[in-house]
């Protein structure tokens, strides 16, 4: 599942007229995104899945709508609404994060998350 | 935008790489007959690279890493994983497999969607070198060069204290099941077939060691799986650190409450001998028989960051750079996941936050750009008490840029007690990051 966006801002200068396999890494340019951010939302991804396309029934954050994410999040960090465990991840992050979080997540596309198939191990695993 | 300067002084090294490998792969004879790898390189020529990661270790932080570098590249670095593998079994909820309420079989996956859906190349073979000086990695059956290498090994065994727990033979009596797969399958087995009244004897090495929790959980699981079964056998926990190491309040509350007369734990208690025939176990203070023997060995970084000299840190961690996970010791290679040497903890979670800092920082340095100055990531461990009830333990961590360490941040801790809703959402845990990682 790749990005779209990230697709669409990868831009490539004069590429078409270079062979394939000596292209200089000049010639391709990535839009620098907010690294900090695209970082730190990953991290989420352990239980908001990829890009906050959660399964098992953890809330979706991708495409989730600014204010709301904004005012759960900072409910949870001034300890305002019952949490299990994202009173921790909220509390140990600064507003001007979430703020950007939202921003963030709200872009993402929702999409369909797949889980791996369960396979029988095989004889010669460790 | 601004162009981007080449990353790499030698142009041609980029385009090269690549014409080596398959040089080497035909020189090899291997590699075209035995790896799917070559087609997918034929494909992908088609697609400009700027350049080529190659990835040790396909567990938590390998897997990560590389689907993240496709990701965040938009598919313009190459990233090849060498796994020795074939599937992934996971670490996390393993124990479970010992308590018995999961079997081996839905933990265990394959590493196809990651190759499908991302174009990682994968090759399953066992590295035994790394030129450093040169850029290559050195398999069984071949040799690939890479402009950037992640160590991501996890962690291996240290016998030094313990030699004749290494052979094959005596694991198959006394297995260490720290690494999930037929260890743990074994163990299981011969809990089953302990009578009613048998003792289950484990040990856990002084810090640092892989899943903190992971023994004071494994203990809890054989214990609720004797209090239903077999309510008069015992688990004696010889802990050779002064004190459980993590979520201390909690699990000594679920040993005192929930597996009393069950679970007897001794700290500070480090294996000095184990008789592996008669299941005897010879600790500094005491001597303990058991019926069912299970020796967690001593830790250090996994194998290939040794062949590359980069556990510098009392011969078993890798010093990295905490802005980019590249080691101290050796430039163009980074080291991410358990092997690292920090005070964090060593686990799952842990492991995909560093691997995405680590994959981060190498699509901008390969494009020789600034990667973030001040990353923050979140760690959570997940804890089963039995086989509904599970507690976390939870903590942000930002980058200090003065001690040039990651630190915890505020408002990080543990779960008030266990409950079956954090079991819920420990599942839910498993699932989606199976699924970042795997798909
Ligand atoms: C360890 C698992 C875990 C991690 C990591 C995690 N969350 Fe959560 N999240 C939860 C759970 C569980 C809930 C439900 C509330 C609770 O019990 O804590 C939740 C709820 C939320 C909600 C509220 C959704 C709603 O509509 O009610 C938001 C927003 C959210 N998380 C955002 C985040 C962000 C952003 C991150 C990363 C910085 C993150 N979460 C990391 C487990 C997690």
């Amino acid at each position: 599942m790749i990005n779209k966006k990230l697709v669409s801002s990868f831009i490539l200068i004069s590429s078409a007229a270079l062979p394939i396999l000596s292209i200089a890494a000049e010639d391709i340019v990535l839009s620098a995104p907010n690294l900090h951010i695209r970082t730190l939302a990953a991290s989420c991804a352990a239980c908001h899945g990829s890009n906050g396309n959660a399964l098992a029934g953890n809330a979706v954050l991708a495409g989730m709508d600014k204010n709301h994410f904004i005012t759960q999040m900072l409910a949870f960090k001034n300890g305002d609404k019952p949490a299990t465990v994202m009173h921790r991840h909220a509390k140990g992050l600064q507003v001007n994060e979430i703020n950007q979080l939202a921003e963030y997540f709200s872009a993402q596309k929702p999409i369909l998350a797949i889980s791996p198939k369960a396979q029988k191990l095989q004889a010669d695993h460790d | 935008m601004t162009k981007s300067k080449p990353y790499m002084t030698n142009q041609n090294t980029i385009g090269n790489s690549r014409r080596d490998f398959i040089k080497t792969a035909g020189v090899a004879g291997l590699l075209i007959s035995s790896y799917p790898l070559i087609s997918g390189c034929a494909v992908n020529n088609q697609k400009p690279t700027i350049g080529r990661v190659v990835v040790i270790g396909g567990g938590y932080a390998g897997a990560t890493a590389a689907k993240y570098i496709r990701m965040w590249s938009a598919n313009s670095i190459e990233v090849v994983v060498i796994e020795k593998s074939s599937q992934f079994v996971s670490c996390p909820l393993s124990n479970l497999v010992l308590g018995g309420s999961k079997s081996i079989n839905d933990l265990t996956f394959g590493y196809d969607l990651l190759q499908k859906n991302h174009g990682v190349q994968w090759v399953h073979d066992e590295v035994t070198a790394i030129d450093v000086a040169n850029k290559k990695v050195t398999m069984k059956r071949g040799e690939i060069r890479y402009d950037r290498l992640i160590i991501a090994p996890g962690v291996d065994f240290i016998y030094d204290t313990l030699p004749n727990l290494q052979s094959a033979e005596a694991q198959q009596t006394a297995p260490h099941a720290w690494h999930a797969g037929w260890q743990t399958v074994n163990l299981r087995k011969q809990l089953e077939s302990i009578p009613n009244g048998g003792s289950f004897v484990m040990s856990i090495p002084k810090e640092p060691y892989r899943c903190p929790p992971g023994p004071y959980e494994r203990a809890c699981q054989v214990a609720s799986y004797f209090k239903k079964h077999k309510p008069n056998s015992k688990v004696i926990v010889l802990d050779a650190n002064p004190e459980i190491t993590s979520k201390k309040g909690l699990f000594s509350k679920v040993f005192a409450e929930n597996y009393a007369g069950i679970i007897d734990y001794r700290p500070n208690n480090v294996v000095m001998e184990v008789d592996i025939a008669n299941k005897i176990v010879k600790t500094d203070f005491e001597t303990v028989s058991a019926d069912v023997l299970n020796i967690i060995p001593p830790q250090r970084a996994g194998k290939p960051a040794l062949m590359a000299g980069l556990n510098n840190i009392d011969k078993r961690w890798c010093e990295v750079d905490f802005l980019t996970y590249e080691s101290k010791l050796a430039p163009n290679i980074h080291v991410i996941g358990d092997s690292v040497s920090a005070a964090l903890p060593k686990s799952a979670h842990m492991a995909t936050s560093q691997a995405r800092v680590c994959a981060s920082a190498i699509v901008e340095l390969m494009q020789h750009r600034t990667p973030d100055p001040s990353p923050v990531f979140a760690n959570t461990c997940y804890s089963y008490v039995d086989d509904k009830q599970a507690m976390h333990v939870a903590n942000v961590y930002r980058y200090d840029a003065e001690k040039r360490i990651m630190r915890s941040a505020e408002g990080g801790g543990v779960s008030l007690k266990p409950s079956e809703l954090e079991g819920q959402y420990a599942g839910a845990w498993a699932i989606n990051i199976w699924s970042d990682v795997l798909t």
